[in-house]
């Protein structure tokens, strides 16, 4: 019987040194310390766009903004003018730019659209009470539609809106939004006057 | 060793002479996994003469017999050989239960009862060895799948979660070789990193009471464990070719076991799975391939009375998610609803492009145990587990992952399993763990879940008491501390639209700008504990009683989530001040077994207060347009439900096999129905077996899922511009029913005295039926997978 518990013991003590062992490599590994995380650069995040459409034979440009500050955090998008009015029989040369103002200074996000240009695509969509028409004037290397400029010729007075649609991945060449498909990165509607 | 034990159980032996010596002893001999009565079993009253053996029915009887303790020794061909100490007084009946080692290899078991180790008052149910193997190229989850009231929550075919009575991700603890895994099971699309060619026993507790492992498990546990092996010198084992038609592609997975008479064995096991696209009826199903490669190496000493294992496994999954289902805000969602076909249809191909998910994790594990001679048996366990969990979305610029965690935790156990005396059994233990989280910041993406540390300290007991013969008592309780050491940056305007600052004011670290970096400091204390019996009236009829409380910490999703979830188009915030969700549940299990009828009926309650759900809540706008926001909320719970299973025997090679399971669940506070709740379905099988034949075996299945006509209505209204009208965003509305109806066929080739070769050929989904599941995350976007034809070859040696 002796015998037994001296094995026993002598087992107990191999038991004690792997525990012994295996607290030491918890204690071990978990004691790095951690340096405070730091905050992450949103790249993906575009968080204002600006129309600027400037009449064809010059004159004050009018401004289309939509501003989302936090994201997809809590707080809509703020957009400028409640109602922006256009001249009735003029001609705009519209450009659009894209920002990311969660990052300082603020990165632009057109010009990664146009490095793409190939797997992106704005729309214009004008509301059938809307008396205007648009033209695309930037193409992507395949000579398909970009739409980071356009035309716009607003014609008889009248009132709508106007939705600005980027596309990623679309069907290219397409016909419009329906046989477009891809992803909606963007989607903002503004409120349109023509007088 | 085994010499002194010999000697002090024949000391003890010869302590009983005494007068009345009239007694008998009678019983049957068990398989202690799957209940088979074992036929030949030998059973010897250790320091007499006495030698019986079982007859065709596995029963025995010894006359002659004094008063007094026995040790009475089983064995049986197949299985270890163990002493049992019996008291008699007079005339007793007893089974004795035998571990099957030999066929164990071969057999994946499921259960609810178990060993000795789980739990002992929940029913079991088994997959046999066969079902197993078809289930080579498929998951842990479409194995589980095939039991009653076990579902799956999908994304596609090759994420498939566990769904135990209508409860998934962190209600479902998944214990893989004595390890608790621990690989983010908190996602909907995470699906569980186990290998299901390296599970050599798989066994499902529906219910939390298996207290030694977890007292969380608010929906149930599932023990994966490989296959145990033999004392002796051997060197075996096993390659399985699987190759099927939808994706084509193939899945290899071999293993090899050497042991040795003095206990020390090996065995490496290694996988390899590839597929492309997969395929609905009537297109392919672009971006939906599957890469995945793991293996396992175990190492070990098993002796009588002590030994170790040092386990390590590896496993690494590439996995294609439908390119149809990345879609931007709602009106996406309607153009995906409104058509019948997925967006994105392409070619065949064996690629992989994004989105998709790689999930590397690893595995290691230190054991050992040793027995005291008229104590137990005490083990201790080091484990270590590194997940790294990567996503990758569909983005603009570099290739970089959208989603970089990396989750590291260490365990350790010490457990006691102790005979008090010979009715009544303790377990007990401590458990200690360290996690640490890291969201790797370089993504460019705000973090899904923050940096965090958190520790554990866990202690149970439970008591088991075999009261007699016919009634066995067990009764268990578990304390759990839980701390988080958080470090989470909030969007200042969802802390302040939360009213965070007047709240949670303490935790922040500083301001900077549009965010707030906070420091949140949790703690949980949860009581967990189940109570329960098993009344066996006769041979034939047994009944399980089972009532277990389960405690679970909210997860770090549901606590801290807050942004755009891409995978399903809607933002999903957690909330801070959630505290933990205790379960109830109640469950009666009924058991009849005959020769040619056998059915189990097991109706349950779970009740669980504080049950964390989410819900949508409404529809915020930036500038990718509309999406509808889901916020985590707690309320009361309620699930009910009964799974059936029968079997009837026609003939000694006809059989017919039935499946039901009908689970409701409930907010009692809203009184509305709960969201994904499984709905109604049953399984029906006709066998055909003749062992002449080759162990020709064939089988028809019909599998029919009903429609789930209870569901919230969560639908919103979308504007679009296109068409100037506000549209319906029907995400609620669950499919239609379905029949499916899968065939299946195997037969067995002896090649020499230690191989045989099995060649099997199924084909699933028939009548290639398009259909939906309300359980698939994907099913707005596409149907399910067509036809299926599989060919696997499978060489034992």
């Amino acid at each position: 019987m002796k015998k037994v518990n001296l094995l026993n013991l002598r087992k107990m003590k191999n038991i004690k040194f792997i525990a012994m062992a295996i607290f030491a490599t918890v204690i071990l590994t978990s004691c790095d310390d951690d340096d405070t995380p730091d905050p992450v650069n949103e790249e993906e995040v575009i968080t204002t766009m600006t129309v600027t459409l400037t009449p064809n034979g010059g004159g004050t440009p009018v401004v289309l903004q939509t501003q989302d500050l936090d994201g997809d955090g809590p707080n809509p998008p703020i957009v400028t003018p409640t109602v922006a009015t256009l001249t009735s029989g003029v001609t705009y040369n519209g450009v659009i730019v894209l920002l990311n103002e969660t990052e300082s200074p603020a990165e632009n996000i057109t010009t990664e659209v146009e490095e793409e240009a190939d797997e992106h695509q704005f729309f214009y969509t004008i509301g059938s009470s809307l008396n205007a028409t648009t033209t695309y004037t930037s193409f992507d290397g395949n000579g398909n539609n970009l739409g980071t400029e356009f035309t716009l010729t607003a014609s008889a007075a009248s009132s709508g809106n106007l939705t600005f649609t980027l596309r990623h991945e679309p069907t290219k060449p397409n016909t419009g939004l329906s046989d477009a498909g891809g992803e909606t990165d963007i989607e903002a509607t503004f409120n349109i006057t023509i007088q | 060793m085994s010499k002194y034990a010999l000697l002090i159980l024949l000391l003890c032996s010869i302590t009983s002479i005494s007068q009345n010596c009239k007694n008998t002893l009678s019983g049957k001999v068990i398989d202690q996994h799957d209940g088979t009565l074992l036929v030949e079993a030998t059973i010897i009253i250790v320091g007499s003469e006495e030698v019986v053996q079982t007859d065709l029915n596995g029963k025995f009887i010894i006359s002659n017999l004094c008063d007094g303790t026995y040790n009475v020794q089983v064995s049986h061909a197949d299985c270890l050989t163990k002493v049992f100490i019996v008291k008699v007084f007079g005339n007793k009946t007893k089974n004795f239960k035998l571990e099957h080692h030999i066929e164990e290899l071969n057999q994946i078991s499921i259960k609810g009862k178990s060993y000795t180790d789980k739990s002992k008052t929940i029913l079991e149910s088994t997959i046999s060895k066969k079902e197993l193997e078809n289930f080579s190229s498929g998951t842990l989850g479409d194995a589980l799948n095939s039991l009653s009231g076990v579902s799956s929550l999908n994304t596609g075919n090759t994420v498939v979660k566990p769904l135990i009575n209508g409860l998934h991700s962190s209600r479902v603890v998944i214990i893989n070789n004595g390890v608790r895994m621990e690989d983010q099971e908190w996602g909907a699309e995470h699906a569980p990193n186990v290998d299901i060619n390296s599970v050599g026993n798989l066994t499902l507790i529906k219910g939390a009471g298996a207290l030694q492992y977890s007292g969380d498990a608010v929906g149930g546990v599932i023990v994966a464990e490989s296959a145990k092996v033999p004392v002796k010198d051997s060197i075996y084992g096993k390659t399985l070719l699987t190759g099927a038609s939808n994706g084509r592609g193939a899945v290899l997975t071999s293993q090899l076991t050497k042991t040795y008479q003095n206990g020390w064995y090996a065995a490496v096991q290694g996988t390899l799975k590839r597929f492309g696209d997969f395929e609905a009826p009537d297109y392919v199903l672009s971006n939906t391939g599957i890469f995945e490669r793991n293996a396992s190496l175990r190492l070990g000493l098993n002796r009588f009375d002590y030994g170790f294992e040092v386990y390590y496994s590896l496993f690494k999954n590439e996995i294609g998610i439908l390119r149809a289902s990345h879609l931007g805000g709602a009106q996406d969602q309607v153009r995906a609803l409104n058509s019948d076909v997925p967006l994105v249809i392409d070619d065949f191909t064996y690629d992989i492009s994004k989105p998709r998910q790689e999930v590397t994790h690893q595995l290691a594990r230190i054991k050992g145990f040793k027995k005291f001679e008229n104590f137990g048996k005490l083990s201790l366990q080091y484990d270590f587990q590194r997940n790294n969990r990567l996503e990758y979305d569909i983005r603009r610029g570099d290739d970089k992952a959208s989603v970089d965690l990396e989750l590291n935790t260490h365990t350790l156990l010490v457990d006691l399993d102790a005979s008090l005396t010979d009715q009544i059994r303790l377990k007990t233990g401590v458990m200690a763990g360290y996690q640490e989280n890291f969201p790797n910041p370089s993504t460019g993406v705000r973090r899904l879940i923050p940096d965090y540390d958190k520790y554990d300290l866990g202690i149970y007991a439970i008591v088991d008491y075999e009261f007699n013969d016919d009634l066995t008592l067990e009764a268990g309780a578990r304390f759990d501390y839980t701390h988080m050491d958080v470090f989470k940056f909030y969007r200042t305007s969802f802390w302040e639209s939360r009213n965070y600052g007047e709240q949670f004011s303490e935790i922040v670290v500083q301001e900077l700008g549009n965010q707030i970096s906070t420091n949140p400091k949790l703690n949980f204390y949860n009581v967990s504990g189940t109570i329960g019996a098993t009344y066996e009236f006769d041979d034939k009829n047994k009944l399980f009683f089972n009532y277990s409380l389960a405690s679970r910490a909210p997860n770090p999703s549901e606590l801290f989530s807050e942004g755009l979830h891409h995978s399903a188009s809607r933002i999903e915030l957690g909330d801070l001040s959630f505290n933990s969700e205790i379960g109830h549940k109640i469950a009666l299990t009924f058991q009849h077994e005959k020769e040619k009828l056998s059915f189990s009926m097991n109706p349950y309650i779970n009740t669980i207060n504080d049950f964390i759900v989410i819900e949508p809540t409404g529809v915020e706008q930036n500038l990718g347009g509309s999406f509808q926001v889901w916020e985590y909320r707690q309320t009361n719970a309620q699930l009910l439900g009964v799974d059936l299973d029968a079997s009837y025997t026609f003939t000694e090679n006809l059989s017919y096999n039935h499946q039901f399971s009908l689970v409701k669940g409930y907010d009692r506070t809203f009184d509305e129905p709960l969201i994904s709740i499984p709905s109604v379905n049953t399984k029906n099988e006709i066998v055909y077996q003749n062992q002449k034949i080759n162990n020709l075996r064939l089988s028809l299945q019909s599998d029919y899922v009903f429609r789930q006509n209870e569901y919230p209505n969560n639908n919103f209204e979308v504007y679009i511009p296109e068409t100037e009208t506000t549209e319906t965003v029907d995400v609620s509305t669950p499919p239609d029913a379905y029949h499916l109806l899968n065939f299946n066929s195997s037969i067995d080739f002896k090649i020499n005295k230690q191989s045989n070769l099995t060649v099997g050929f199924g084909v699933t989904n028939v009548f290639n039926t398009s259909y939906r599941n309300y359980l698939n995350r994907l099913r707005y976007y596409a149907d399910d997978l067509g036809r299926n034809i599989l060919l696997n070859i499978k060489f034992n040696y």
